[in-house]
């Protein structure tokens, strides 16, 4: 049988240090076949020598039988391997069709680009695939699900045969997720082969027909999903039994920690209300675009509110900007570490007291001491995984840089905890520790709201879920009420 | 997912911590070096009165760039200094001109009235120019752009075009004088240095500043009030740049409408060869103080073997960009 792509005993090391130490794989065609690997397993590296960015050590690739060396991404694409990365770059201010064809544009009789073929060729290309986009758009005007299907049209467009899509649903919500995956199917069905990286099982149960897994840089083990489980899956991606994924140790008192009546912000979100417990855990589950974490916006001073009122302990208070909120108690984790969360170019230990300067420099002058005492406590207490705490942030894995997030807001000692997809591109086993610091904070006594689109995450945490739909709430349901059909349902 | 992460247990000591040297410190090698070069291959270069001379040159430009060092950290820019040095110098020395048709009043008022007068007309264009960046979002290109050509057009408006000749010696003493033998110039910029580098290191405002400039959005959701902070410091550069507009007059003994022209380049030289990047967040001011160093010291060891002062711009121009590619470079990795 011949493999689309098959790769033997691939080997890479930077500066001495294997990365990839024994990387195999199979493709077949007309098949998805899943990646896992916790952060730092080794499945970045891989795939980046899949595509000619970094060249192997050792170790064979195969590309339809036949060995092949890429040393450009461009050789790669050529050879029919295109790949769609996490994090998408289009041109903003240019149409879809000027995005799928860049740097291939059709040239007209004098030089200039036929506009009118790269349309039309870009249209067909889109109504073949389903993709309900015109292709004269602008990129910008695009939703991120949509953004993705106009890689995925590209990537075709290349005839690529052989599809990387390294969490492709990591920006999207449900809804959108499920419109990609119709797409994935029509691409396996027209005999193309999907890898598919992604750290959420359950997607990976849905349309996965095959599964490699990675550890510590090496294979450790493949076969077809119907034959294995969630939890065995769960076993071989960490290489450890970590018993129940979602561990509750909270149980919600009957004192409000956070009441919010009334909450409306134009255009945003309208009249939200929600009360939130000590000691309880509040899930939000929406869409993209659903007005959750405007909810959190507004609650941190960052959006401006019409309307509503927020009580903290009972007691209204005004939050006109982030300080007020944090001088009462609220912490915000947001949802993007990387673009809101921390500065990437200092230390952990910088962006672990970020958030807690005036405290730390009782006088003009900076208490060094207390600082890095402050660091050394977070670092302990979230087992914080860095070789001190003065290296960057950037050299962490994401799961520690999260756990660095978390450590510069408990640092505040707060009441009530804000979580914006706290474990967004985080692995299995630092999801684990998130929820479990999550649930020890919920235990004594904290208050803590959780937005996820992470279905699974929703249920597994909260005690009570609330489902925001176009900027409203739908509703209030206790976690004996809901199940993933009809959270998806409401919030349609 | 990557593999830094690995790599650092056991090699920081050899790879990581070389590279931390050289990123902290191969700007001070660099500089080591040509004085090294300089003082073998002239005799003078090593004199006091050489060091001296070296230094008065520097202390201008160091003070300009010690401001656009706060303002680069920030990811901004402050192009206007050249032009507000022009105008701090050309009001504070109508306060204190011994010219009966130049000054604003018939005698001249005391330094202790003319020198603050310069800083405030200093802090007044800085904190315009901030107003403009923090609450209308301006990039500061722009907004400095505009001070850069609105002081310069004040600055000829006040004077009549005309320089403020005749300073009195009470006010030429910031320029001339000394303290322990060491030129009033010096001593300035050695105190605006350490305080300076105390404010960046030691305090919760230099923190803010690297934090804005490292990640704005997180420096937001930090609870930083990035908005006054980013006003706080074109008010720092622009005060700093009225001193310097002072020095300047008090050194020649007349404040000229056409000063500082084109001093917003060498500070930013400075800045950008002492290691800060443009892109914000990273830098450090002892970087500039040498960057700054290095300027004056090849200029003045082409002045010493007698080049054509022609040659000293290429040989600036080509060192700002050589600084900045060794900075990329090293970036990428070792």
């Amino acid at each position: 049988m011949e493999f689309l792509l098959e790769v033997e005993g691939l080997r890479k090391s930077f500066g001495g240090v294997a990365a990839l130490s024994d990387g195999r794989f199979q493709l077949r065609a007309g098949s998805v076949h899943a990646l896992c690997g916790g952060n730092g397993a080794g499945k970045s590296t891989f795939l980046k020598i899949l595509m000619g960015i970094h060249m192997r050590d050792a170790g064979s690739i195969r590309r339809r039988g036949t060995e092949v060396t890429y040393s450009t991404p461009a050789e790669a694409l050529a050879a029919g391997i295109a790949i769609i990365e996490q994090e998408l770059s289009p041109v903003p201010h240019m149409t879809v069709a000027e995005n799928i064809y860049l740097g291939r544009e059709p040239s007209s009789r004098f030089g200039g680009i036929d506009f009118k073929t790269m349309n039309r060729n870009a249209q067909a290309l889109l109504d073949r695939l389903g993709f309900n986009i015109r292709a004269s758009l602008l990129m910008m005007n695009l939703s991120v699900a949509q953004i993705q299907l106009v890689e995925i049209a590209k990537a075709l467009s290349h005839n690529a045969e052989v599809i990387f899509m390294d969490e492709p649903t990591s920006a999207i919500g449900e809804k959108e997720a499920q419109y990609l995956f119709t797409a994935v199917e029509r691409l396996k069905a027209e005999g193309k082969g999907i890898v598919y990286v992604s750290h959420r099982l359950s997607e990976i149960f849905q349309i996965a027909d095959s599964y490699t897994v990675f550890r510590d840089g090496s294979y450790v083990g493949s076969g077809n999903l119907a034959d294995t489980d969630r939890p065995s899956l769960i076993r071989m991606i960490v290489g450890r039994e970590l018993g129940d994924e979602y561990i509750k140790t909270n149980a919600p008192s009957d004192v409000p920690g956070l009441e919010v009546s009334g909450l409306t912000a134009p255009g945003k979100i309208d009249d939200v209300s929600f009360t939130a417990r000590k000691g309880e855990i509040l899930g939000i589950y929406g869409l993209m675009g659903s007005g959750r974490s405007e909810i959190f916006n507004c609650l941190f001073g960052l959006d401006r509110t019409s309307r509503g009122s927020i009580r903290i302990d009972g007691e209204d208070i005004t939050v006109g900007k982030p300080a007020d909120a944090m001088a009462h108690g609220i912490a915000f984790v947001t949802e993007d570490r990387k673009s809101t969360g921390l500065n990437l170019t200092d230390s952990v230990r910088s962006n672990i007291c970020m958030a807690s300067l005036p405290e730390l420099s009782p006088r003009f002058n900076m208490d060094r001491r207390m600082e890095a005492d402050a660091s050394r406590r977070m670092v302990e207490r979230f087992d914080i995984k860095a070789a001190r705490d003065t290296m960057p942030v950037s050299d962490l894995s994401g799961g520690n840089q999260q756990k660095v997030v978390l450590g510069k807001w408990f640092l505040r000692n707060p009441k009530v905890l804000l979580l914006d997809e706290p474990t967004r591109g985080v692995d299995v086993g630092a999801k684990r520790e998130i929820y479990r610091i999550v649930c020890a904070f919920a235990e004594e006594g904290g208050t803590v709201v959780m937005i996820s689109s992470e279905i699974d995450e929703v249920l597994g945490m909260s005690d009570r879920i609330m489902v925001m739909r176009r900027g409203r709430s739908a509703g209030i349901y206790s976690r004996e009420q809901s199940d993933a059909q009809s959270l998806v349902h409401l919030s349609t | 997912m990557s593999s830094t992460e690995k790599n650092l247990p056991s090699a920081w000591f050899s790879s990581e911590r070389r590279k931390l040297i050289i990123q902290e410190y191969g700007i001070f090698v660099a500089f080591l070096l040509l004085a090294l070069i300089l003082s073998l291959s002239n005799e003078y270069f090593l004199t006091a009165g050489n060091i001296s001379n070296i230094l008065l040159q520097t202390s201008i430009n160091g003070i300009l760039a010690i401001g656009m060092t706060f303002v680069i950290l920030t990811r901004g820019i402050d192009l206007s200094v050249g032009s507000v040095v022009a105008l701090a110098g050309i009001v504070s020395a109508s306060f204190a001109t011994n010219s009966s048709t130049a000054g604003i009043a018939g005698a001249p008022y005391s330094a202790l009235v003319a020198l603050p007068v310069g800083l405030l007309v200093g802090i007044a264009c800085g904190a315009i120019v901030g107003i403009i960046v923090s609450r209308f979002a301006v990039p500061a290109f722009v907004a400095t752009l505009g001070m850069l050509s609105a002081a310069r057009g004040m600055t000829l408006l006040y004077g009549g075009g005309r320089p403020v000749p005749a300073l009195t010696p009470e006010f030429r003493w910031i320029g001339t004088g000394n303290i322990l033998g060491i030129p009033m110039p010096v001593v300035l910029l050695a105190a605006i240095f350490v305080i300076s580098w105390w404010v960046l290191n030691r305090t919760r405002f230099g923190r803010y500043i690297y934090a804005v400039g490292g990640n704005p959005h997180a420096a937001v959701t930090s609870g930083i009030n990035v908005s006054r902070l980013r006003l706080l410091v074109y008010v720092i550069s622009g005060g700093l740049a009225g001193l310097a507009g002072m020095l300047l007059s008090a050194r020649t003994g007349s404040a000229l409408p056409q000063a500082g022209i084109s001093y917003e380049l060498d500070a930013i030289a400075a800045v950008v060869i002492g290691g800060t990047s443009l892109s914000g967040g990273v830098g450090r001011i002892t970087g500039t103080l040498v960057g700054a160093l290095i300027i004056s010291v090849m200029n003045n060891g082409l002045d010493l073997m007698g080049i054509q002062s022609y040659y000293q711009q290429v040989l600036k121009g080509a060192l700002i960009v050589g600084a900045v590619m060794l900075d990329q470079k090293r970036n990428q990795g070792v």
